[in-house]
């Protein structure tokens, strides 16, 4: 019973220090979002779902974070390998009691952490990535790398010989889905014979697990991988077997010189710089659904390897430059799913909203969306 | 002058307060030292890392709130560890924990708080429990190391719940992204004073109910220390006619609830749903703490509040320092290293002096195994 008495003295010493201490917590219950321009030191947290050093999403998110970081009047931290959750939660929430005025939560995972958070600063302006919600002081964003996926698709249609393309993904979930939908659309647009295999990890951020998976991808015929994870194992795999791959985030044509025809890879800067300028001008709202493409430079696709000849290459760029005009046709009907049922009438150009909660494939794609 | 080394006669008393405290300092020492090498200042990271955990009152409750389902979780495989049986598995068993809880709240969602939650914490007891059973029916029946099936049970549960949660349970208007809907009110625990106590819950109860509980069963009941006896290893249990079987059927099932309650408490105050970020590796930490704290309640209670704390504090040293993610585990990697070697004192003394004579200390000249230069 004596530990008891000093587990209990612990407990209670606690107690009292947090008792203490919360009279110095900062006062919440401010006055709601003052509007107007913010002058003096802008102060912009960033928090990633993985280690910066993954040449992956969150390595283009930093990217972002380092553009913005170079404006005048603006300082920039990061927290990084943040678990979803409770754990972000507190990681949101101490940006939040840090004097941070604008959040950028870049995970769907932090949706819920960063409305609760939200709730409580209503000074702090957060934005969230690939979710759906949103209140007075949060917008959400995102970049449509699906069209980006739609280009690197054009050009696996035309590199494949084998007419088998292997596509190793995280989750299925919406985002996941929308991607391996485009790019089996851009494939099936110039090769309609090619069909996409796909295989889940569940994981984001695996490089051994994600490479096993590209390997049993190119034992069943595949002659190029395409990817959605954020580590560079697929495009190892492909470069071993003398196949080609497809990069996904970044350019990640350093780690399979040899393979890499291309990559869908995001672009954060211009997103971010734009939202610090709001911010500055006191333009902010909350409230948002934020959704740029390859018109606005959130999204692009990799430099060409050598090995993609120059009409194909000529090919793409033709399709990008209707992009880049705002001439998005990819989701537009007839669009069947892989039992041969119409999902999309013909003529008819699928909304936002059908594509953020897109859970089924398009035909040409050999997977479940389980 | 030779290193004598002794195995101590009794006891150092709070003495072993030293010990930690050093070892512990020590850990320390070494981060600080790792954060110059890189260029960051050592000694400003460890101020960071004190005022971040300790320093205010949120971080402490913040802290706290971490500390509750490592704490559970430490304390139920503490309990198998006292009689040697290696439950790994932990972490399975929170994450079935959290299935059966969520089976209630979205089964039986219309139930006001005071029976949906005891109900919840019921079905998550059952399931947990009866994942911890299933690797000490392995082992009593067929000879199967529970150390190997705890641990791949883990995996399993942790796709058993992914498995639920991406299929018939999923939200319909989460956009197909993977998680449950949120549970109804009385499904969640309430926050004690949310503007006063900040993210601390009533699921911080549970801890100390299981701590005494836990203190109680071994230090006042007959099976308690029939368990304690069966540490000293299984031929010995059957030798005295203790009921080895039982109490591993015993020691597994309730270590099972215990991180089964944890599973439900932290989906049910933390997140408000089931989705299969929660899996966050409580059950591991559990391992770490259990091992730290020599399988002692207060010293369960105590450690896994510090490793709770340096986990929040280490990430305001990242938001403040911009020093990579790693360092946390790091820092937690040392300090279990500096206080496993330093309890190598607790058993032994060590002195400075000549060493004894061969022929004296030992006749069969046996002394070098004895005194080591």
């Amino acid at each position: 019973m004596k530990h008891w008495l000093r587990a209990a003295g612990v407990l209670v010493f606690i107690l009292a220090l947090a008792l203490a201490g919360c009279e110095k917590a900062p006062d919440k219950a401010a006055a709601p979002a003052a509007a107007g321009p913010k002058t003096g030191e802008l102060k912009v947290g960033f928090v990633y779902t993985s280690p910066v050093g993954d040449a992956g999403y969150s390595w283009a998110h930093d990217q972002g974070r380092k553009a913005v970081e170079k404006m005048d009047g603006v300082k920039t931290s990061y927290v990084e390998a943040v678990k979803d959750g409770a754990d972000a939660e507190r990681v949101i929430e101490n940006m939040a009691r840090g004097g941070f005025d604008l959040v950028f939560a870049t995970n769907f995972g932090f949706m819920d952490p960063t409305m609760k958070v939200a709730k409580d600063y209503p000074n702090v302006k957060f934005m969230h990535c690939s979710g759906f919600k949103s209140s007075e002081n949060v917008s959400n964003y995102f970049g449509r790398i699906y069209q980006a996926r739609y280009l690197t698709g054009i050009t696996a249609g035309h590199m494949t010989k084998s007419n088998t393309i292997g596509y190793v993904a995280a989750f299925p979930i919406p985002e996941v889905i929308r991607g391996i939908n485009a790019f089996t659309l851009g494939v099936r647009s110039v090769n309609p014979k090619a069909q996409v295999r796909v295989v889940w990890t569940k994981t984001w951020f695996d490089p051994a697990l994600e490479k096993d998976a590209a390997v049993s991808l190119l034992d069943v015929g595949c002659d190029i991988i395409a990817q959605h994870q954020n580590s560079p194992g697929p495009q190892e795999a492909a470069q071993e077997r003398g196949k080609y791959s497809i990069g996904y985030n970044s350019d990640m044509s350093s780690f399979a010189p040899k393979a890499h025809l291309t990559a869908a890879v995001w672009n954060w800067a211009p997103l971010y710089e734009a939202t610090v300028k709001e911010v500055r001008e006191g333009t902010w709202k909350g409230n948002r659904a934020i959704w740029w493409g390859m018109d606005k430079g959130a999204v692009d696709i990799a430099p060409f390897g050598p090995m993609v000849p120059k009409d194909v290459q000529d090919k793409v760029l033709a399709q990008k430059a209707l992009l880049m005009k705002g001439e998005d046709k990819i989701f537009v009907g007839p669009i069947k799913d892989q039992g041969g049922q119409v999902k999309i009438a013909a003529g008819v150009k699928a909304e936002d909203k059908e594509l953020l909660g897109m859970t089924w494939f398009v035909e040409g794609v050999v997977g479940s969306v389980q | 002058m030779n290193l004598v080394i002794r195995k101590r006669e009794k006891s150092l008393g709070w003495g072993v307060l030293v010990v930690y405290l050093v070892a512990l300092a020590l850990a320390l020492f070494v981060c600080a030292l790792l954060l110059t090498l890189s260029g960051k200042s050592g000694m400003g990271g460890l101020a960071i890392l004190f005022r971040a955990a300790f320093g205010q009152g949120y971080s402490l409750l913040d802290s706290l709130v971490k500390a509750i389902p490592i704490f559970l979780c430490a304390l139920g495989v503490a309990l198998s560890f006292r009689m040697q049986v290696w439950n790994i598995g932990a972490e399975g068993q929170f994450a079935l924990g959290a299935v059966g809880a969520t089976w209630a709240a979205l089964t039986f969602s219309g139930l006001p708080g005071f029976a949906l939650m005891p109900l919840m914490f019921l079905c998550a007891m059952a399931c947990g429990g009866a994942w911890g059973l299933l690797p000490a029916a392995l082992r009593l029946r067929l000879g199967v190391s529970e150390i190997i099936s705890s641990l791949m049970l883990n995996y399993i549960g942790i796709l058993l719940l992914e498995y639920l949660v991406f299929g018939f349970w999923k939200d319909p208007a989460s956009f197909g992204f993977p998680m449950t809907a949120e549970f109804s009110s009385g499904g969640q625990i309430a926050r004690i004073a949310p503007g006063v106590l900040g993210k601390l819950h009533w699921g911080l109860l549970a801890c100390p109910i299981a701590g005494v509980a836990y203190s109680v069963f071994l230090s006042r009941t007959r099976l308690g220390f029939e368990l304690a006896a069966c540490g000293e290893g299984e031929r010995v249990a059957r030798y005295a006619q203790l009921p080895y079987a039982f109490l591993v059927f015993l020691v597994m099932g309730l270590g099972g609830a215990l991180a089964g309650l944890a599973g439900s408490i932290e989906i049910s105050a933390t997140v408000g749903r089931l989705q299969p970020t929660v899996m966050v590796g409580y059950g591991y930490t559990a391992i770490v703490v259990a091992w730290l704290a020599r399988l002692r309640p207060w010293g369960i209670a105590f450690t896994a509040y510090l490793l709770a704390a340096f986990r929040v504090g280490a990430e305001v040293m990242q938001l403040e320092m911009q020093v990579p993610a790693a360092i946390g585990p790091i820092m937690e990697g040392l300090i279990l290293l500096c206080v496993l070697a330093g309890q190598f004192f607790l058993t032994y003394s060590v002195s400075l002096g000549r060493a004894p004579k061969p022929e004296a200390a030992c006749p069969g000249g046996n002394g070098a195994e004895e005194a080591r230069p």
